[in-house]
């Protein structure tokens, strides 16, 4: 089998701790929050960290707390995340991307703050050294070159995670806490469009916790495409969240993106506002969205494909938020109905 | 059976015999194996598609505290190879490497971390070549040659046969269709990995444990790269965690152990990570296919000519028999009066393909079975009836003389017709939603030997003493198929004792008589027969003393259900332990062996050796699909199965068997496909596989499997072992036709190429959107140098089964 590479391992129990830890360590520690990513990755080669931080031991990552709208603890697994009381009613979109996250054994290891953190992918990346040494690797590591585009300065690896489409449609923040201090972002503003350097969080950061606002007069959704419903990163994600009048105008509405660029991709919605999600504002916007998806050959099936879906797509999320009955297509595509 | 009697366990659902040790994790498979003193092997693995190797050195790698040994390619000069033709291998690539993962060194160290830090350590000094990525470039590039040996340039195998005057047929045909056919290379994606631990025993003998599905092939082959004796060398097949074709080719890794645990005096093992299976691979071809069939106007075949051009990988591997089963089997489903195929094999620079489940036929049934719907569809017939009207009949034989034995196609035909509402639905679903039908056949155990010889496919041993223990020993392989359970049960049911009273030694050559391994389809009925013969011979024993203690004639005795008894007076009785003490002391010690060869064929031309069989299975399936016009995205609701068994010796378990084959096949149809990328060529030579991980190779989980409804037919076969025919690869074979019929049905769309991905069905909708034909498939075949084909005359045209001359010739020399 493939083997890990030599780290020590530290195991704080407090959020403090941790951060004094990766304070003291500097680049060389990195988070283990579940490491069903990490450690395969590191078997690969991916990432060598001389000290992995394990988070497992810190109660308070795993807070849920109720208040002005809803406070997730970063390390809450996907499966704990899932047996949160209301979230299936009041943050659907969130749940239907947590449950459609690879399988339940995984979903039992992996954590919220950890798929949000998740490492871009590239078919040119995920594989192990000697299959990278076989291309003299790329930009993302070891090497100079992006293979998906020669000409590319930047790394155009995927944004895969699914949580995080769905929850920056649901108007997420997350603080991120270091032995200086904390500090509270957008989501949305937690991401770079750059394969490589694709979150801003610091080094010495650990991202602690996640905030929904009330979830007042808004209804979400996440669709999520891949080759198999039983598995898989997403081809593409698409969070979705609206909130109408009682006549059903949209006064508000997000719409996101998830692996079809370096990031998660906001996609502007002012062409919905006021108007009904009519079959034509739907197909207006599908193509908006179509549009401005960039999906590369780097991860499963045609890239061609994938980009043209991309209004199908959206048209799934904004008609089931408009109270269509997409049961049958939800089954067909995810083969479940989450 | 000569009794005739009521079947006590063949026939009968039961638990399977290995089934105990699998669920509570007893089993022990190649790489739960550990011995005292052991150490571990890694290898190294070319970067390079296709290089020279100007130089090694290991001289850093082996001062690596840890390391024990460092093999190189000059530690194996002797090549080999799983066929004779074809010896072009070797353990460690002595000069030049072929394939991205092609072994050049291997390190034996204290542990596997280190071994592989060791790894690192190696300066190999590579001079790459030019490199072929596919057929079309490896015939274009003749003077690059990735072997020195073959037919010409890259051509591995070339071979034509002509059985009848096809070209005279075709021209006096209705209609002749031509259509091309794509079907991509994927792999066997076992759950195991191979793994491999190699010993020398007290006795100075060695002993591999593998992963394998043919360890009489691998012993032979071990002693002739070790240059040892045969009779030094034992080799046991461990329990396979899944093989499927993948472990029936004697591999580099299992070479290097044995070498290395004799050079070192200690235990070495090795287990290949997932990658590394990728590299083995010997995986399906991807085959391009050419169909020229003439009909009568009626649907019925007047000719067919078939041109296959596979692409090889980097050895020749099974090749030359891969090459051969595109074309052999065609003629076994349907009457065809005269059939022509030309076959060619190439090397690319990938890794070797060879035998998986269904071996070089999936491909051109998949093409046969999808043209068969479009020549119903143009000439307005019902795809079942069409094929109900042309099937082969029982006892007959082929255009190229095969005799086909029992048949129960039509059987199947129409059971999946009834099951499936075949009637109600084929073209009468609403638009997006489809049923398509097809079928196949396939062979139950190879007629030949892949080394000639004369001897026995198979032997069984057994062996009883006076604790009424029955042991079988047999060379048969378990790899997961369920070979020791069909060997258990013939035995039980010749004794009249049940399969927990038998126990089961296979496949291990310093025990057990010769099986020649678990490929082609072969255990149940060569391993049965052995079984059968050996049994029956024990029988007579049991029967004989019995029969003098019970005072009956022999004839008059039965065993059944654990007890020996008079058949006319049930008080005349006593138990299968007593009558086999009577036994061994009327006898002495009890056993005996069975053998089985299969019968000789009708066929005596040059090369009449692969296709022959003692008997066919058959199979026909219909799948129901529903494809979104909008994104063309597939789905597929339910499928419907019938296979001819000739008689399940198991049920539950046989149906199993052909959910295994539906489920691969559904796979290969879907998403399945081994394929490689090449970067721009200014800035790399590589050709990398694409996706050698478990997670990007997509192939289908359990929850991706719809419900599959499976009929048995059971038509007894009288070369077969209480009738029973194969299971393991033929329910596979009409699974992916049946899928393309399905979506023609659904969306009026052909998609002439696996996989069928929602991509290719969105372009077809397209293309029909457009007004062109809705296609997706390979425009051209190219201009492949087939061999002159070998003519043979059909049996009904007057042949006797050798080559003859084509009366076009003699008339052409007549006009001269």
């Amino acid at each position: 089998m493939m083997r890990l590479p030599w780290f020590d391992y530290r195991a704080p129990k407090s959020i403090e701790e941790a951060a004094k830890i990766l304070a003291w360590e500097g680049t060389g520690a990195m988070l283990l929050a579940g490491g069903t990513d990490l450690l395969p990755n590191m078997k690969r080669r991916h990432q060598m960290p001389g000290t992995l931080v394990g988070l497992r031991n810190i109660e308070d990552l795993k807070r849920v707390s109720n208040g002005n709208g809803l406070r997730l603890g970063a390390g809450l697994t996907l499966t704990e995340l899932l047996a949160v009381r209301g979230l299936r009613d009041r943050y659907r979109g969130l749940a239907q991307a947590a449950a459609q996250v690879a399988t339940p054994l995984l979903r039992n290891m992996g954590t919220l703050g950890g798929n949000l953190c998740l490492d871009t992918r590239c078919t040119y990346y995920n594989q192990n050294y000697e299959w990278r040494q076989a291309i003299n690797f790329c930009m993302k590591k070891d090497g100079d070159v992006c293979w998906v585009a020669t000409a590319s300065r930047r790394c155009l690896a995927v944004s895969s995670t699914d949580t995080a489409p769905a929850l920056i449609a649901l108007g997420a923040r997350v603080k991120l806490v270091s032995a200086a201090g904390a500090r509270e972002v957008a989501l949305d503003d937690l991401y770079n469009n750059d394969g490589i350097d694709y979150l801003k969080r610091k080094p010495d950061e650990i991202l602690t916790e996640i905030l929904l606002p009330k979830p007042a007069g808004w209804k979400s959704t996440y669709w999520k495409l891949r080759r198999r419903g039983s598995f898989d990163f997403p081809l593409l994600g698409v969070g979705a969240a609206v909130k109408t009048a009682g006549d059903g105008t949209v006064e508000e509405a997000r719409l996101v993106l998830g692996a079809v660029s370096s990031h998660p991709l906001v996609i502007k919605t002012d062409s919905l506002l006021g108007k009904k999600l009519t079959d034509d504002a739907i197909a207006e916007i599908g193509e908006t969205a179509e549009s401005r998806a960039k999906p590369m050959d780097n991860t499963d099936m045609d890239l061609r494909w994938r980009k043209h879906v991309v209004a199908d797509f959206v048209g799934y999320a904004l008609r089931e938020l408009r109270g269509d009955d997409m049961g049958a297509t939800r089954l067909r595509i995810a083969k479940q109905l989450v | 059976m000569s009794t005739g009697k009521r079947l006590d366990v063949v026939g009968k659902p039961r638990r399977r015999v290995d089934s105990r040790g699998k669920v509570l994790g007893q089993l022990r498979f190649a790489d739960d194996l550990s011995l005292p003193r052991m150490l571990h092997c890694k290898l190294l693995r070319s970067p390079h598609p296709h290089a020279r190797i100007e130089s090694i050195d290991v001289s850093r790698a082996e001062k690596h505290p840890g390391v024990h040994l460092v093999l190189t390619g000059k530690d194996f000069p002797i090549p080999f190879g799983i066929m004779p033709v074809a010896q072009d291998e070797h353990a460690l690539a002595p000069e030049r490497v072929r394939f991205v993962g092609d072994p050049v060194a291997a390190v034996i160290a204290k542990d596997e971390q280190t071994a592989g830090e060791a790894l690192g350590l190696i300066e190999v000094k590579y001079q790459p070549l030019p490199t072929i990525a596919t057929p079309e470039e490896a015939l274009a590039n003749a003077e690059t040659r990735i072997h020195d040996y073959g037919e010409q340039g890259n051509i591995h195998r070339n071979q034509a046969y002509e059985f009848g005057d096809v070209e005279e047929a075709l021209a006096g045909s209705d209609h002749v269709f031509e259509d091309t056919f794509f079907y991509e290379g994927n792999t066997h994606l076992p759950m195991e990995q191979q793994a491999s631990l190699a010993a020398v025993e007290g006795d100075g003998k060695l002993t591999l444990s593998s992963s394998t599905q043919n360890p009489h092939y691998l012993h032979r082959q071990l002693a002739r790269v070790l240059q040892m004796p045969a009779s030094q060398i034992r080799v046991i097949a461990t329990p396979n965690g899944g093989g499927f074709g993948g472990k029936c080719d004697p591999a580099n890794h299992e070479l290097v152990v044995s070498k290395a645990a004799l050079i070192l005096g200690r235990p070495v093992k090795i287990c290949l990570t997932r990658e590394e299976v990728f590299y083995q691979h010997r995986g399906r071809h991807p085959v391009l296919m050419r169909f020229r069939t003439g009909v009568t106007k009626d649907g019925r075949l007047t000719g067919m000519h078939l041109q296959t051009l596979l692409d090889g990988g980097g050895y020749g591997s099974h090749g030359p028999a891969s090459t051969f089963y595109t074309g052999v089997l065609t003629p076994v489903t349907y009457e065809l009066p005269r059939f022509k195929f030309e076959a060619c094999r190439v090397f690319t620079n990938k890794p070797p393909c060879g035998p998986k489940r269904g071996h070089g036929t999936p491909q051109p049934r998949f093409g046969q079975e999808v043209q068969l719907d479009k020549i119903a569809e143009k000439l307005g017939l019902d795809p079942a009836e069409m094929r109900l009207g042309m099937v082969t009949k029982a006892d007959a034989l082929t255009a190229n003389w095969l005799k086909i034995g029992s048949t129960g196609l039509a059987e199947c035909i129409r059971k999946v017709v009834e099951m499936s509402g075949w009637k109600e639905k084929h073209r009468k679903l609403p638009e997006g939603r489809g049923v398509g039908l097809a079928c196949s056949a396939y062979m139950c155990g190879a007629g030949v030997s892949i080394y000639w010889n004369k001897m026995p496919h198979s032997g069984v041993q057994l062996l009883l003493d006076r604790s009424g223990q029955v042991s079988v020993l047999c060379g048969a392989t378990e790899i997961g198929q369920g070979s020791d359970d069909v060997l258990a049960a013939i035995v039980a049911e010749t004794l009249g004792i049940g399969t927990g009273d038998v126990r089961v030694h296979t496949g291990d050559t310093g025990l057990t008589p010769i099986d020649l391994g678990s490929y082609s389809s072969r255990v149940t009925v060569m391993m049965g027969n052995a079984a059968l013969q050996a049994a029956g011979r024990v029988r007579e024993q049991i029967v004989a003393a019995a029969a003098e203690s019970l005072e009956i004639l022999p004839g008059r005795v039965l065993l059944s259900q654990g007890r020996v008894f008079s058949a006319d007076d049930s008080s005349k009785t006593m138990s299968f332990a007593e009558a086999v003490t009577l036994a061994e002391s009327k006898f002495g010690t009890l056993g005996a062996v069975g053998s089985y060869a299969p019968p000789r064929q009708p066929g005596r031309y040059k090369g009449s050796g692969v296709g022959p069989s003692p008997a066919y299975s058959f199979s026909a399936c219909v799948v129901e699909t529903e494809v979104d016009p909008a994104t063309g995205w597939i789905t597929v609701p339910k499928i419907w199965v019938a296979h001819d068994i000739g008689r399940a010796i198991n049920p539950v378990h046989a149906r199993g068997q052909v959910i295994g084959g539906v489920y691969m096949g559904l796979g290969e149809a879907l998403m399945e496909e081994q394929v490689f990328r090449r970067l721009p060529a200014k800035l790399s030579g590589a050709l990398v596989h694409r996706i050698p991980s478990m997670l990007e190779y997509k192939s289908l989980t359990s929850l991706d499997m719809p419900e599959v409804e499976v009929a048995l037919v059971e038509e007894p076969d009288p070369n077969c072992p209480f009738g029973a025919k194969e299971a393991g690869q033929g329910p596979l074979l009409p699974v992916m036709p049946a899928v393309a019929n399905a979506i023609f049905d659904a969306v009026g769309v052909r998609i002439d190429e696996l996989p069928i991905t929602p991509d290719k069905v969105l372009a077809a909708l397209q293309l029909k959107a457009e007004g062109k034909p809705p296609r997706i498939g390979p425009g051209s075949f190219p201009n492949v140098p087939y061999a002159k084909a070998m003519f043979v005359l059909p049996p009904w045209e007057g042949g006797d089964g050798n080559e003859s001359t084509p009366q076009r010739a003699i008339a052409g020399a007549a006009g001269t």
